[in-house]
């Protein structure tokens, strides 16, 4: 389906792609962080802007994250743009004074006079022994936080659009991005775009339940739909988005008419955006079913056979979905094999 | 010839083979794990370890299997985590990264940057507290000494007088970036250690004697209460950051700048001071030994189902 206008282009290129148009239209954009400048570019994502646009505007810094934040929220506050890069989203911890005591209250503390316009991006690490340090999704400790927004995009499209809108944002952005999700295509416009915050998207209509995930559960829920139309369930896939602001009007729409909700997220249910989006839901609501899934009640284990059942995947999000969608019906869960997603079995570490 | 020299030579061609079979696995996807070899730096982990005794702990990085066989850490263990196994040395929780032997002192490794370093103060005040004359060592790259812990860490030692060596393995990256897109002078990790109050060496030549003379000095001053010691020893490292290949040809550095330190090294060194039948008989021993615990690896079983949520809490 691509045109003059659009292409299909991978996560990391379409995440490129926004620095460059963003970083060429405002000259007050810059990017730093750990690695962006090496020959690598932080898989690709940062590749070729140090010789466009020189070392002053893209650079990498000492192993200082929290001081680093600090510099990004100064410098925000004192009129640039600055991307924050970090690697995996678990070394966001050593910015979480700065995030949540400064960038997040600054606007508001200080009476309305002084803005962060920050963008956050970190990755999510999984598989290949990613473990306990390099694999934790750590959006619902963000969101928690009033005046920080956080996004995560669960496609190319949306990945550009979101970085765009992240970047000319007023506000301190938290930007997850999942490290499997870089080598997926999706149809991506050549202009600068911008994905509102705050709109979710139906992926798949149905009837029969709405599935809603988070970052790569989007694409998880997905393949899941898929098999769960060849059982002959129609799935509603709700992809959010932005998770800080939430669009809960539109998950509300769907689980009125399907009358049952699962929630996926790409984190812990305990306290998460699992648990926030099904307590709206059951707020605002009556007679819907509702579950969660997400990661195990566990530290991520390196094994990979450990590591096997601590993610929801799309056979057991297809056997949960049918469970509620077809209570009276014998279990039922599809082939793993054809449940298993090519991007996902083709990954290869180290990292 | 002397014993320490051949006990020397062991350890540091224990480690480099034990890594290099490592990387030799690896292609095979039967070690899914991030791997972070010490080739070419092992001499750290051995000259400061062979000063040490049982009941000391060392801590270190993601980059710690130089350490933890260089302390007497199990390498059936070693290779059983990094194959994902039941019976590996954090029951296949960890991985290459996190790495642990309680019983040899070995306190668990840890893979955000600089993490290590106040854990291992603390072990160092618990040891204080306890008086039993214990130490610690605590290895970690170049690169974590730009967290805060690092300096916020050195203060506190230094204030209480903790029994710790503080060992830089200054390797002059980190992942790819040079020290000097780093720090306005690179050369100044022993002084601001100094200024912090912990006296400081820097050994530039990679010599393991050296290493070792200096831990030795200062290991022997902090049992008695004498307090926090730094080295900072500049070593290079042979292979790529993460993963088991060399990386000279993806343009961040080249091969003339790793040829001193390979000429420099000192399993090679070791090895020529050692008689043939000597070294022929040390090396016939690792060889059988990595043998071993590679098919104890490949033989173990899986982790079963329900250790996924085993040793959440105690
Ligand atoms: C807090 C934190 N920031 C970033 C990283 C990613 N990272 C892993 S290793 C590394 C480089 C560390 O360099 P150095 O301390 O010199 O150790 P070396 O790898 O050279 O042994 C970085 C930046 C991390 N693991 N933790
Ligand atoms: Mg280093």
């Amino acid at each position: 389906m691509s045109s003059p206008e659009s292409r299909t282009l991978r996560y990391v290129d379409a995440l490129r792609e926004a620095f460059e148009q963003e970083m060429e239209r405002d000259s007050t954009v810059f990017l730093f962080g750990l690695d962006v400048d090496d020959h690598l570019g932080i898989q690709g994502s940062t590749k070729g802007l140090l010789e466009r646009f020189g070392p002053e505007r893209v650079f990498t810094t000492p192993l200082s994250e929290d001081a680093m934040t600090g510099v990004a929220i100064g410098a925000a506050m004192a009129g640039r743009r600055p991307v924050h890069v970090h690697i995996r989203m678990d070394f966001m911890l050593l910015c979480m004074n700065q995030l949540v005591n400064i960038a997040a209250k600054a606007h508001y503390m200080w009476g309305g006079q002084v803005r962060v316009p920050l963008v956050v991006r970190s990755m999510v690490g999984k598989s290949w022994g990613q473990g306990a340090q390099h694999s934790q999704g750590l959006h619902a400790l963000f969101a928690h936080i009033p005046g920080l927004k956080v996004v995560a995009p669960s496609n190319a499209h949306d990945a550009k659009g979101c970085m765009i809108a992240a970047i000319r944002d007023d506000n301190p952005v938290i930007f997850m991005e999942h490290r499997l999700l870089y080598n997926t295509e999706a149809d991506v416009p050549v202009a600068p775009c911008e994905v509102p915050f705050g709109k979710a998207r139906l992926c798949t209509r149905g009837d029969d339940i709405t599935i809603v995930g988070v970052s790569n559960m989007v694409q998880e829920a997905i393949r899941a739909a898929e098999l769960l139309a060849e059982a002959g369930v129609r799935a509603e896939v709700v992809d959010p988005i932005s998770i800080v602001p939430l669009d809960i009007a539109t998950i509300v729409r769907s689980a009125r008419r399907t009358r049952r909700l699962l929630v996926v997220d790409n984190g812990w249910t305990m306290c998460g955006v699992s648990a926030e989006i099904a307590a709206r839901v059951a707020e605002e609501t009556e007679g819907v079913r509702i579950r969660r899934m997400g990661f195990a009640p566990t530290t991520c284990p390196t094994s990979p056979w450990l590591e096997a059942d601590f993610y929801p995947n799309p056979a057991t999000i297809a056997e949960t979905a049918w469970a509620m969608a077809r209570p009276d019906a014998p279990a039922w869960r599809p082939d793993p094999e054809r449940a298993r997603l090519a991007w996902q079995v083709q990954f290869k570490g180290p990292f | 010839m002397s014993e320490e020299t051949v006990r020397l030579y062991r350890s540091l061609k224990r480690i480099r083979r034990v890594e290099e079979v490592t990387a030799e696995i690896y292609p095979s996807d039967k070690i899914k794990s991030p791997v972070h070899l010490a080739i070419g730096q092992e001499q750290v982990s051995v000259a400061v370890c062979d000063v040490l005794g049982p009941r000391d702990w060392v801590g270190g990085s993601y980059r710690s299997h130089a350490m933890h066989l260089a302390k007497g850490g199990s390498l059936p263990g070693l290779i059983a985590e990094m194959y994902g196994k039941e019976t590996g040395c954090c029951r296949g929780k960890g991985g290459s990264m996190h790495v642990i032997d309680v019983a040899a002192g070995v306190m668990g490794s840890s893979a955000v940057v600089g993490t290590q370093i106040p854990m291992a103060t603390g072990y160092a005040l618990a040891a204080k507290m306890a008086g039993d004359g214990s130490v610690v060592a605590v290895f970690f790259g170049d690169g974590a000494t730009e967290e805060g812990c690092f300096y916020e860490s050195l203060n506190f030692a230094a204030l209480h007088r903790l029994p710790i060596l503080y060992v830089c393995e200054n390797n002059g990256y980190a992942i790819h970036e040079p020290l000097s897109k780093r720090r306005a002078r690179p050369e100044g990790i022993c002084g601001a250690a100094e200024a912090l109050g912990v006296p400081a060496t820097r050994i530039d030549d990679g010599c393991v004697f050296a290493i070792r003379s200096a831990a030795e000095t200062a290991v022997r001053t902090m049992r008695t209460g004498g307090g926090p010691a730094l080295i900072e020893a500049v070593v290079y490292r042979w292979r790529q950051h993460v993963g088991p290949n060399e990386d000279y040809d993806q343009g961040y550095r080249g091969h003339d700048e790793a040829q001193p330190w390979k000429e420099r090294d000192q399993v090679a060194r070791l090895a020529g001071m050692l008689d043939p039948a000597t070294r022929e008989a040390v090396d016939a021993g690792i060889e059988a030994e990595i043998e071993a615990a590679v098919a104890f690896a490949e033989s173990s079983p899986v982790p079963a189902a329900e250790e996924l949520y085993a040793d959440v809490f105690a």
